[in-house]
Order: structure tokens, then sequence, then C-alpha cells
């Protein structure tokens, strides 16, 4: 079973739907036992990191969280879920799980539209199984203010172009985290995720 | 880099996509849900439903549109029609949308634009813009009019301040139909485009107009659009998103390729 990390923002249910689209059993959860049981942990991502984080804290998620990555369960955070995995972010100030360290950065005024809506392309850092069988000028979609700069460049799996260049793949060990949404981006979204139900957590 | 992203619109009345047509009322096309797939196939980046049922009893027919998309395409969408309340937003995000749109609610309520910012983020809110080239006067500097109901009743509202205000209060992304040009098929209103996307930070999407894929470059380059709609010349297949897309590739403008 893969948990889907329910946090109280909306639509967590994109998620699940690519997921049982693709034959899946998954459940979207609040329930540490029942995060803490699953196969595959899954944290999706809309909203503020700062209202997130609170939820996360008043529920016991923050430790069960951290547990998962510590166990070598294999991970995935999509959009938010990418800056919540680093020690802190710039929006709402909000400190964060700290499973990687590094910080969530609002983009920087560069005269380009803000937030960053749309396709865009991956630059590879380095292999990584999530994205095994991708073609390397698929697109994905994304839609976001702030972005994950991890302090390590080792935890860098890929990065984006938008006015600067920002890690959009990020991970170590069986964690990872995109800053697109897979859910949302087509039959490509649909290959990382299939790729991540596959996925050992070793890389 | 960041591609130009082409729309699908679909207009839905009592469950089936339909067409105006010019002094003949409208005429039904296809299964929305069908269609969706095709385009999505076809590799379209976004598409957005209008319900333009008029009677609030078929709401629950689109709703059911709604959810039978998201289970069979993986792209963003949005909706719009019909919108007044944050309920009615929270019913369609839920059905599985992306984005809503709004549009006359927002004008004659502005702050159902930050009400429904506030509940379900920036990026979800689209602000429909019905507009019409007017002269300029002293309410209408910008010499282009706010329509509401479908572009049948003037506001008195000038088209640019109302996208900067949209903007400040939440709106996260703009789509812009030229009631001049919408149904013409003979381009996108470049002037009013260029205008309103130079003037606000949100994506600004371009409506009405679109007949052929030179009109997509025109708009991406002179109208400076982030994306741009398209309605009759895919349901008539007079193109395909992928020869929309070949052209405008070869135009040097950047396109998601699908594989």
């Amino acid at each position: 079973m893969i948990a889907i990390i329910d946090y109280e923002a909306g639509n967590l249910r994109s998620v699940e739907r690519a997921l049982r689209h693709l034959g899946k059993d998954c459940r979207i959860t609040k329930d540490p036992a029942e995060i803490l049981g699953a196969r595959r942990v899954i944290f999706p991502g809309v909203g503020a990191a700062g209202r997130a984080m609170e939820v996360i804290r008043a529920r016991g998620l923050d430790e069960v969280i951290t547990r998962v990555a510590s166990r070598k369960t294999p991970f995935l955070g999509i959009c938010l879920g990418a800056q919540i995995v680093l020690s802190g972010s710039e929006e709402n100030d909000a400190r964060c799980l700290g499973v990687l360290e590094g910080k969530a950065l609002r983009f920087p005024e560069t005269g380009l539209k803000i937030p960053h809506m749309g396709w865009n392309d991956l630059v590879l850092h380095r292999g990584h199984p999530l994205l095994e069988g991708i073609d390397g000028k698929a697109q994905f979609y994304f839609v976001h203010s702030y972005y994950p700069a991890p302090h390590r460049s080792e935890d860098v799996v890929a990065h984006t172009d938008y006015g600067i260049p920002f890690p959009s793949v990020i991970g170590r060990g069986n964690v990872a985290a995109v800053q697109f949404h897979p859910e949302k981006s087509g039959r490509q979204g649909l290959r990382l995720l299939e790729n991540f139900c596959s996925w050992d957590g070793e890389v | 880099m960041l591609s130009k992203r082409i729309i699908i619109c679909l207009d839905v009345r009592a469950g089936k996509t339909t067409k105006g047509i010019r002094f003949a009322g409208n005429e039904d096309i296809g299964d929305p849900v069908e269609m969706a797939r095709e385009y999505y196939g076809q590799g379209v980046d976004e598409l957005v439903f209008y319900d333009i049922t008029a009677s609030s009893d078929a709401r629950d027919i689109m709703i059911d549109v709604v959810r039978n998309v998201a289970e069979n395409i993986f792209i963003p969408f949005s909706v719009g029609g019909g919108i007044r309340t944050v309920e009615d937003m929270y019913r369609v995000l839920d059905a599985g949308a992306e984005k809503i749109s709004i549009n006359s609610a927002a004008v004659l309520d502005p702050e159902l634009i930050s009400r429904g910012a506030k509940y379900f983020g920036n990026q979800c809110i689209v602000l429909g813009m019905d507009v019409l080239k007017v002269e300029k006067t002293e309410r209408i500097p910008s010499g282009y009019e706010i329509y509401i109901n479908g572009g049948r009743r003037p506001m008195n509202l000038d088209a640019l301040e109302w996208a900067k205000r949209a903007e400040d209060l939440g709106a996260g992304e703009i789509c812009l139909n030229s009631i001049d040009a919408d149904g013409t098929v003979e381009g996108y209103e470049l002037e009013l485009t260029a205008l309103i996307s130079r003037n606000v930070t949100i994506p600004v999407i371009a409506s009405g107009g679109a007949g052929k894929p030179e009109h997509l470059r025109d708009v991406f380059r002179a109208g400076r659009a982030d994306a741009a709609l398209v309605a009759s010349m895919v349901h008539y297949r007079w193109f395909t998103v992928g020869d929309i897309k070949k052209y405008l590739a070869l135009e040097g403008i950047p396109v998601r390729e699908v594989f």
C-alpha cells in the first residue's frame, strides 16, 4: 500500500487518481500507524509551507515522516513536498522537516512571471530510478513561487531553468522529491509515478 | 525553457460539448470526456471547460463530467461557468479540476477572488475577462471595457484597471477574451493581449480569434501571451495539436514535445 499523507490541504486526490489509474493500491491518510506501515509514502503538495507545517506538527506527522525517511521506505515529495523536506522555507519563515539540509527560496525578480506556471524541462545532474525510461526532452508541469535549494550539491538530481537554474528533482537515498506535478504531467509524469511504485529505495 | 501553453476550450451544455454558430444557436459536437481524451492523446498542454448550461439543476451533470475527465487525463484543466461562491469552487476542485475560472461573478463581487485565493491558493483562481474595444474615455482610459453575462452587459469598467486589481486580489492567472475577435477565426486581439500582459505579473491566456497556427505565433510574440486558447480550429479538425506545435516549433517558439 502507498500512503498519501493527508495534511488537510486541497487537491490530494489528483495523486490518488493517477495512482489508481496505474492500478496501484493507495490511501490518503493522516494515521501515523498506517503511514509507518505503508510500503511507500508520498507527500503531495499544494498550499503554503507555514500552514502545512502547522498541521504536520499538530498531528505528529513530522516525527512520522522523519522515521519513514530514516527507515529506507521509498518516499516521494511532490511540489510543496520537495520544500518541506528541507530545514526551512522563506515562505512564512517556516521551520521544516530537515530531512535534507537546505531551504526553500522565493524566485528572485528576473522579469519573469511568478508563479512559474507551465511545462518546463529537466537538466539531469545524475541518473535516478525515478527518471528511468523518461525521454530527456520530456517536460513536466510546474506551479510554484518557491523552489528547493539543498545545501549539498549531491542532493540535486536535476535542475530547471526559469530566470535562474533551480533544483527541480532532489533526493538522497530513499528520499526523493520533485518540484513539478507528475500527476499532472501527462504520460511522462505517470511514468515517473510508475517508477516510484517499483523503486526499492536504493539509488 | 518554459513552454508556451496551448489550451483547448470546450463549452459544455447539459453534458455535451457545444459550439456556438452565429445567428443559429448551438450545435452539439461531441462528448466532452471523449474529446478531452482525444486532445490529451494529441498532446494538448491544458484544457478548459465552460459550463454554459443556464439551469442550476444541470450543475450536477457538469460535476460528473469533471470527475470523469479527471479520471482519464493527467494534465491540468480548469472549469468555469456558474461559479459564484467558495462552495461552488470547492465542488469543482474536489471533483478533480486544477483551477477554477470566474468571470461575471468576480466583477459583481471582487472579493470572491480573494476568498477563493485564500482557501485554495492563487494558482487555483483564473480570472476570465470579456473585453470589448471602445472609445477611450475618462472612465475607460485604456479603450477596453469589461462586459459580463457572456459579453452582453457593459460594466463601464476599464479592462486594464480590472486586470491589475484582480492580480492584487489574488488571481493566479488571467484568461483574456476579446469579444471583437471571438468567433472570427481571424486572429487574436494582439494589442489588447500585449497591453494586459505587459502590465500584470501573472500569466495571461489569450482567447478569441484563433483560426490557424500563425495566429498563435503572433499572440505569443506580439501579444506576449503565456498561453493561447483554441477551439474551432481543433474542434472542426482544421488542425491537430501536433500540427500547431510543429508549426510553432519551426517558428522558434518553445512548445512542449509529446512522447
